[in-house]
């Protein structure tokens, strides 16, 4: 047992979690406490020891998964090397999940044509019938996946195979189709969206199952480890700016709305409590009659704070495509927290954004509109600092002021332009502060046509912004 | 109130208040607090292994009334710590009552001048001149208390530190008086809404819980049990309706309170199935952005 789960801790460090010793035997005394068979409750005692970060979540359930998932003769897989299985804590929940499993009654589902499996699984979204939504995706997995013991193919292939078989699309538009016959009058569009979204749900439910029906195979063919270390992806903090796919740029623009918070949070704060100010006088003697007179308590006046401007320029070329729409949404997402936003983007030519950010509420919307009507190139839609600044310095170069903080976005890679970095020079002197988010990783700094270093000299700080770790550390010291 | 060494930092655990998951699950259903099994879970283990609590997940999903759930199902009074930016020692901790000091010294003047400065300096930094604030109010309460240190998130990095030593050792440190221990270790409950990243020695010390928006089933169950007289069918299509207007891209996502003051207002205005014109009508009570208001409209009313 303590050596399962230190087994357990040591592969969440290695996916990068952060667990502490003192977490460690948290845990530990946890699972003393709890029922061992019930593996939801030991999944949870775990979780509230170990996790404690809910953007880490997911990692930690997908190496649960892997970690404690079940293997053995109902497989079918492996057959009796109970040897390996030393601990008693396996052969428990083993137990504990066939005595569900029988009572799903999955015995005769072998016999079946694809079209009665299909018509089975209709049936049981239709209802929604746990048991046998779970007996389905074991036999579609069985059937359809085609796994072999031993084969080196990644558990997304044999996922995709069994969807594929499956075709669930048509099948939700089957269900739709049945219920509306169902009901025989016309829905209305509003009991109709609920309806499909139902649907959906459960169909997602039902993919769910499936995945993990063909990781508790592969766990069983592969081993927990090894599984573990083909499944490790980074944590969302970790995800690169540069290279993340789609799935991952929605849950960065989700991590972004909360760090966007804590940045206006933080700004805030630091207004209100910042350094003190000279004595107030009145104030001291008037607290002073509560103590007879004497001045025990001195009191002092705050500096009215000011408003905190913040102008955004960002280079939106292919070169930085990827971290330009991150930008994009960051800028988004500023605009919403402050109340004195503004933003620029630019290629070779520089035009002002602000406004189709604040006229829209749907982000892609205004990130289309920025691509398509901002007029940002100038002679070939190369990206050029120089150009682009001096733009910039002469057309609002007066609306930088003491008050506003100067936030440059980009790689630097002027494409051996003239730098014109005489115009950061200036902005540094007219602003409170410039800070320069360089989206590439520091080895490349000034290598090629990056002259970051050149700009850099004349900002207050240029940070490497590739993940959202460094972003936050950036924000932190912003603050 | 007990005056220990400082050294002597364990506490004996108290007797435990759950006998197990679904008593904890059970006794909540009671009080109209549906639990799910990752809440009932934690909230037992924090019972058995003496340790406080961090609630977090987005507003309006029941933190705060957990932690006075718990309370209510075992009997104790709930202490709270309301926090807020420049919250300090002399709020959260404890206060020397400067006033009656100020007065006994004044007191002792007027007599004739024998008493030894010690004795007075003894005297003035005793129990009678302490202000109690919550924190130390709730460990050194004799009966049960549950204390709940309510958006944890919002005091400064630097004011978590007063926290650290209640909540790993239960007890206070008094430079004047030495260390004060708990007589009975409260159930500790702290709710942030992740306006900021909680240092990792607070962390540390918690166990940890993040409130979501519930599930459909549970959300149903919730507005079954928190608005009498609802229908079924009506509790139904109100779950069902809100997990489509929280998956849309919104400011603020409707909360469970605001979920159940919809149901409330549908069921005073006689409404027993919503239509797009009900729902659209009643939305502002659902929604409090007039730009997500006006999303939402839209899309419940063209489909696709």
């Amino acid at each position: 047992m303590l050596e399962l789960l230190n087994g357990f801790v040591v592969e969440l460090r290695n996916a990068g979690l952060p667990v502490s010793l003192t977490e460690n035997l948290d845990a530990m005394e946890a699972v003393q406490h709890i029922p061992i068979d019930d593996r939801e409750a030991f999944k949870y005692a775990l979780g509230a020891t170990l996790i404690k970060n809910q953007a880490h979540w997911r990692s930690f359930e997908t190496i649960f998964e892997v970690y404690f998932s079940l293997r053995g003769p109902e497989y079918k897989l492996v057959d009796g090397d109970e040897e390996s299985m030393v601990d008693d804590l396996w052969r428990e929940m083993q137990d504990q999940q066939q005595g569900q499993e029988g009572q799903g009654g999955a015995g005769g589902l072998e016999n079946l044509t694809p079209e009665e499996i299909a018509q089975m699984l209709m049936s049981a979204l239709m209802n929604g019938d746990q048991g046998m939504m779970r007996a389905m995706a074991r036999q579609a997995v069985q059937r359809f996946a085609g796994m072999e013991p031993g084969r080196p193919v990644g558990g997304t292939y044999y996922l995709y195979r069994t969807l594929r078989n499956l075709d669930l699309d048509s099948m939700l538009d089957r269900l739709m189709e049945s219920t509306r016959e169902e009901v025989g009058d016309d829905l209305t569009p509003l009991e109709e969206r609920l309806e499909r979204e139902e649907y959906e749900d459960r169909i997602d439910k039902f993919k769910g199952e499936v995945e993990a029906e063909i990781r508790r195979r592969l766990v069983a063919d592969r081993g927990a480890e090894a599984m573990a270390k083909t499944l490790r992806k980074p944590l969302p903090e970790d995800v690169e700016f540069m290279h993340a796919s789609r799935d991952e740029m929605v849950s960065l623009r989700k991590a972004l709305q909360p760090l966007t918070r804590k940045l206006a949070a933080r700004l805030a704060r630091k207004r209100k409590h910042g350094r003190k100010g000279p004595l107030d006088f009145r104030n001291t003697v008037r607290h002073s009659l509560s103590y007879g007179g004497v001045p025990a308590e001195p009191k002092f006046k705050y500096p009215r704070p000011s408003k905190p401007e913040l102008i955004v320029v960002a280079d939106i070329s292919g070169s930085v495509a990827a971290f330009a729409r991150f930008t994009l949404m960051l800028v988004y997402a500023i605009q919403n927290q402050f109340s004195k936003v503004r933003s620029f983007v630019f290629i070779d030519g520089i035009d002002e954004v602000t406004d189709f950010f604040r006229a829209t509420e749907d982000i892609t919307e205004a990130i289309h509109r920025v691509n398509t009507e901002a007029d940002v190139v100038w002679v070939d839609g190369h990206s050029d600092y120089g150009h682009a600044f001096e733009v910039f310095w002469e057309k609002y170069g007066k609306d930088v002021g003491p008050k506003s903080t100067v936030l440059l976005l980009g790689d630097a890679r002027n494409n051996y332009h003239a730098s014109q970095s005489w115009v950061v020079k200036e902005m540094q002197h007219k602003a409170r502060h410039v800070y320069w988010l360089n989206p590439e990783p520091r080895s490349y700094w000034n290598t090629g046509d990056s002259i970051v270093g050149e700009y850099g000299t004349y900002t207050d700080g240029v940070y490497e912004c590739r993940n959202l770790r460094q972003l936050e550390t950036f924000v932190e010291k912003l603050a | 109130m007990t005056i220990s060494s400082p050294t002597s930092g364990d506490v004996q655990l108290s007797e435990p208040r759950f006998e197990g998951v679904q008593q904890v699950r059970d006794a909540l259903r009671d009080v109209q607090y549906l639990a799910d099994d990752g809440i009932a879970g934690v909230a037992y283990l924090a019972d058995r292994l003496g340790k406080p609590i961090l609630v977090e997940g987005p507003a309006g999903t029941g933190k705060t009334q957990l932690a006075k759930s718990v309370a209510e199902i075992t009997g104790s009074r709930l202490i709270r710590l309301q926090c807020y930016e420049g919250l300090d020692e002399s709020k959260a901790l404890y206060e020397w009552n400067y006033k009656k000091q100020l007065l006994r010294i004044q007191t002792e003047q007027g007599d004739t001048a024998d008493h030894e400065w010690t004795e007075i300096r003894d005297d003035i930094f005793s129990d009678e001149f302490l202000l109690t604030r919550p924190l130390l109010e709730a460990i050194t309460a004799d009966e049960p208390v549950v204390l709940l240190i309510d958006e944890v998130d919002r005091v400064e990095v630097e004011t978590e530190a007063l926290l650290l030593e209640i909540l790993s050792d239960y007890q206070v440190s008094i430079p004047e008086l030495g260390t004060i221990a708990a007589k009975q270790i409260p159930l500790v409950f702290l709710t942030s809404n992740n306006t900021r990243e909680l240092s990792e020695a607070l962390k540390r010390r918690c166990l940890y819980l993040h409130v979501d928006y519930p599930q459909l089933d549970r959300e149903r169950e919730i507005v079954l049990a928190k608005v009498p007289d609802i229908t079924e069918q009506l509790a139904d299509q109100v779950a069902r309706i809100v997990r489509s207007i929280r998956q849309l891209d919104l400011k603020k996502a409707p909360s469970v309170s605001e979920t159940l003051d919809w149901a409330r207002t549908l069921l005073l205005l006689n409404i027993d199935t919503i239509d797009e014109q009900t729902a659209k009508d009643t939305l502002n009570i659902l929604l409090k952005y007039q730009t997500d208001i006006a999303k939402a409209a839209k899309e419940l009313s063209v489909d696709e």
